[in-house]
């Protein structure tokens, strides 16, 4: 373990200490919110895979965690199936359905793939109601929300965070492997220059479908988690407003970062509460200027932001301490 | 990598050190003061449906005139309403803040089906009043249940109850036609029909015709209603359609007794567009009176409300419905309020919501009334029958009341 990643890990621990200590100490109506945290930065790290790492523009990710969420709502009504095991077919067949729909976009670049993800979100809505038998139509499809395995003495408030928290941790953890790895390399290769990639043999065709199916993954494991957490799925839960609030997320807490949709995931989640505390009348007003002033303080999101603040205060420390040494980079992607 | 074994064994350590303490919770008098009663409220303020924003924004206008008048047995009422955008996953949350951390005494008017289906279960887990909800399903009135919820308007198959009850008493040789969505908006009203006619019911319904929402044209399916000898309309589509069936009976001559649901009951979206002439004759049901209708011009209720408009919420549009609808509700929850007395526990805000008996409301026709018991969660459900004179719709008739009270 090199030196300059110790206080990251150092960080990361006291970060995932102070996660699992919250549900003893939060109301569960705090849980909840902060499990719909957790769901948001899964749905926004896949995002940010596809838009952020990939340079793929997606305006309908919405459609995918509504996908997402309604593989596991209909499994469990229909077919009784457990929860737990919803999440991951959930998952699988988002993969397979972003792949697919990632081979027609690689004929469509930047505004244009923007508009056809776009019409994905639109679509879902009104498709779901069309099979009424499996999705309960307009009325959507009630749960029950899942109670503690093996007795542990958790409320389901409690229970749900630590299952969200969970899978945020496997996913993020997986994520980071993917992104930093030769994959990841590949990834960034093809959105900064796709020819450059190509010449050096990276198969960009594959790696673009691979990585729209995994970023459907991430976002329909995000759905199903929120089918299980709302214990609701309807039509009116996946409207358009949600493919943009993710995309908001994403460039919010920053893009082409891993920390940065767990920023973006507390932006949507809270700063729309706030604007409606602050103003009845207008939120959405209140909301621009909010996006308006995080975009302008911080051009590269929350994460990028904090990333910069941290290399100013460390290069200042180093100076006055009088020695010459060079800062460590960040070495991620940007 | 061994830092991420290390880590993922921590957090196993610590998930399980930290299991043993279970919050503990009590219940009390939960929102209410000496000086205030809590009440909460979802609304969408925003997005697709934000047009019925302005049922809150009444509801809290007039809030505001008990409060400045001193208000409920010496309690202001301290309305709290969030925007929810009638999206369910943020009804959800905004309801539990307003449960769990507003602490309101109970709920009322959450608006929207979807949106009231979510926290349907919860509300009742939790034992908190959710009263008078702002949507016409039939699932409210369901005591056994969800014991915890009340309706308000009359739902779906009340109104086709009250068709029924006209047809079995004025229409001996009906043969009944029925044209409906093919979802719970139209099953609801066949239903309410087919009960309401009971035994007789697969006598006189000759023919039943659905059609998709997304369906282009419905011409095939009045044709063949037209065929089946039917002499009896039950037309159970939304505007779009409504206008559809309107203009095709009338373009190939056919001439039943034409029941149309009120959904579609509007002058300026249905009859208008289907044509004055093809409307003449259109039989619906009503309940409230509609505010642009100059028959209620010098009609006590109508007036105070436009008195009401005027000071508190100047802002609203005298010509919309939703706003002489939101004043009506609030009048009927400041009333449960008032027959509570000094006792504010949800328990017995409940108690008096179940034991409404002849209340009036000011957007009500004349003669109908709420009325709700401890098995009756649907406080309004008669309705009046109305022909459309080519001009407006015209009341006749007795006051239906669809469960015979």
């Amino acid at each position: 373990m090199s030196a300059s990643r110790l206080p990251r890990i150092v960080g990361l621990l006291a970060l995932l200490v102070t996660a699992c200590a919250l549900p003893f100490v939060l109301s569960n109506f705090r849980l909840f919110q902060f499990s719909q945290v957790y769901i948001y930065a899964i749905a926004i790290l896949g995002l940010n895979m596809l838009t952020g790492y990939n340079g793929q523009f997606s305006l309908g990710h919405g459609a995918f965690y509504a996908i997402g969420a309604y593989v596991s709502a209909i499994m469990m009504d229909h077919w009784n199936i457990a929860y737990g095991w919803t999440i991951p077919v959930a998952g699988v067949l988002c993969l397979v359905i972003g792949f697919l729909f990632g081979l027609p976009a690689l004929r469509l670049e930047g505004l244009y793939l923007a508009l056809a993800t776009f019409s994905l979100a639109l679509a879902v809505p009104q498709i779901l109601k069309y099979f009424e038998h499996w999705t309960g139509g307009s009325q959507g499809i009630v749960l029950s929300k899942p109670n503690a395995p093996l007795g542990l003495p958790l409320n389901p408030d409690q229970w749900l965070y630590f299952l969200t928290l969970a899978i945020l941790v496997l996913l993020f953890w997986v994520g980071a492997n993917l992104l930093r790895g030769r994959v990841g390399r590949a990834i960034v290769a093809i959105r900064d220059n796709h020819i450059a990639a190509e010449a050096m043999g990276i198969n960009t065709a594959l790696y673009k479908s691979l990585v729209f199916g995994v970023s459907a993954a991430y976002t329909g494991v995000a759905g199903a988690l929120s089918a299980c957490v709302i214990a609701y799925v309807a039509p009116d839960s996946f409207n358009v407003f949600l493919s943009v609030t993710l995309l908001i997320g994403s460039v919010i807490g920053g893009l082409a970062s891993i920390s940065g949709a767990i920023f973006g995931a507390f932006f949507i989640q809270f700063v729309p509460n706030w604007a409606q505390d602050i103003s009845k009348a207008a939120p959405w007003a209140i909301f621009g200027i909010f996006l308006i002033g995080f975009m302008y303080l911080m051009p590269f999101g929350i994460a990028g932001g904090i990333r910069l603040l941290w290399i100013r205060a460390t290069r200042s420390r180093v100076q006055q301490e009088g020695r010459s040494a060079v800062p460590t980079q960040a070495h991620t992607t940007t | 990598m061994r830092s991420t074994r290390q880590l993922v064994a921590l957090v196993l350590v610590l998930g399980v050190a930290v299991l043993a303490a279970i919050p503990a919770v009590a219940q009390t008098v939960v929102g209410v003061t000496a000086t205030e009663i809590k009440i909460g409220h979802t609304n969408p303020y925003s997005g697709p449906a934000s047009a019925y924003g302005t049922i809150g924004k009444t509801i809290a206008a007039y809030f505001k005139k008990v409060n400045d008048e001193g208000g409920i047995n010496g309690r202001k009422i301290n309305f709290i309403t969030y925007d929810d955008a009638y999206t369910p996953p943020k009804t959800v949350e905004m309801v539990r803040k307003l449960v769990e951390q507003d602490q309101v005494a109970a709920l009322f008017q959450t608006l929207g089906t979807p949106t009231n289906t979510a926290i349907h279960k919860y509300v009742n887990q939790q034992k908190v009043p959710h009263l008078f909800v702002a949507t016409g399903a039939t699932k409210w009135d369901d005591p056994k249940n969800f014991p915890w919820t009340m309706g308000f308007q009359p739902n779906y198959q009340t109104e086709g109850r009250v068709y029924a009850a006209y047809i079995l008493k004025n229409i001996p040789d009906a043969k009944i036609g029925i044209l409906y969505q093919n979802d719970d908006y139209g099953k609801d009203y066949v239903k309410g029909m087919e009960d309401g006619l009971g035994a007789a019911a697969a006598k006189l319904i000759v023919l039943k015709q659905s059609h998709e929402v997304t369906d282009p044209t419905i011409d095939s399916q009045i044709i063949n209603l037209k065929n089946s000898g039917a002499n009896v309309f039950f037309n159970v589509t939304i505007p779009k359609f409504a206008v559809q069936a309107i203009r095709k009976a009338h373009d190939i001559g056919w001439k039943p007794t034409h029941f149309l649901n009120n959904v579609s009951s509007s002058y300026a979206a249905v009859l208008k567009p289907a044509g004055v002439e093809a409307s003449r004759g259109l039989i619906t049901a009503l309940y409230t009176k509609v505010v642009t209708d100059p028959q209620w011009k010098n009609d006590k209720g109508f007036q105070d409300w436009v008195a009401f408009m005027k000071k508190y919420y100047p802002e609203g549009s005298l010509e919309d419905d939703s706003n002489f609808f939101g004043y009506s509700a609030a009048i009927l929850m400041a009333h449960v309020i008032k027959q509570c007395g000094n006792d504010l526990s949800r328990e017995n805000i409940m108690r008096q919501a179940e034991n409404l008996k002849g209340v009036d409301l000011p957007f009500l026709l004349p003669g109908i009334k709420v009325d709700t018991s401890p098995t009756d969660h649907a406080p309004i459900q008669q309705e009046r029958l109305a022909k459309f004179n080519g001009e407006y719709w015209e009341l006749f008739g007795e006051i239906f009341d669809a469960f015979h009270k």
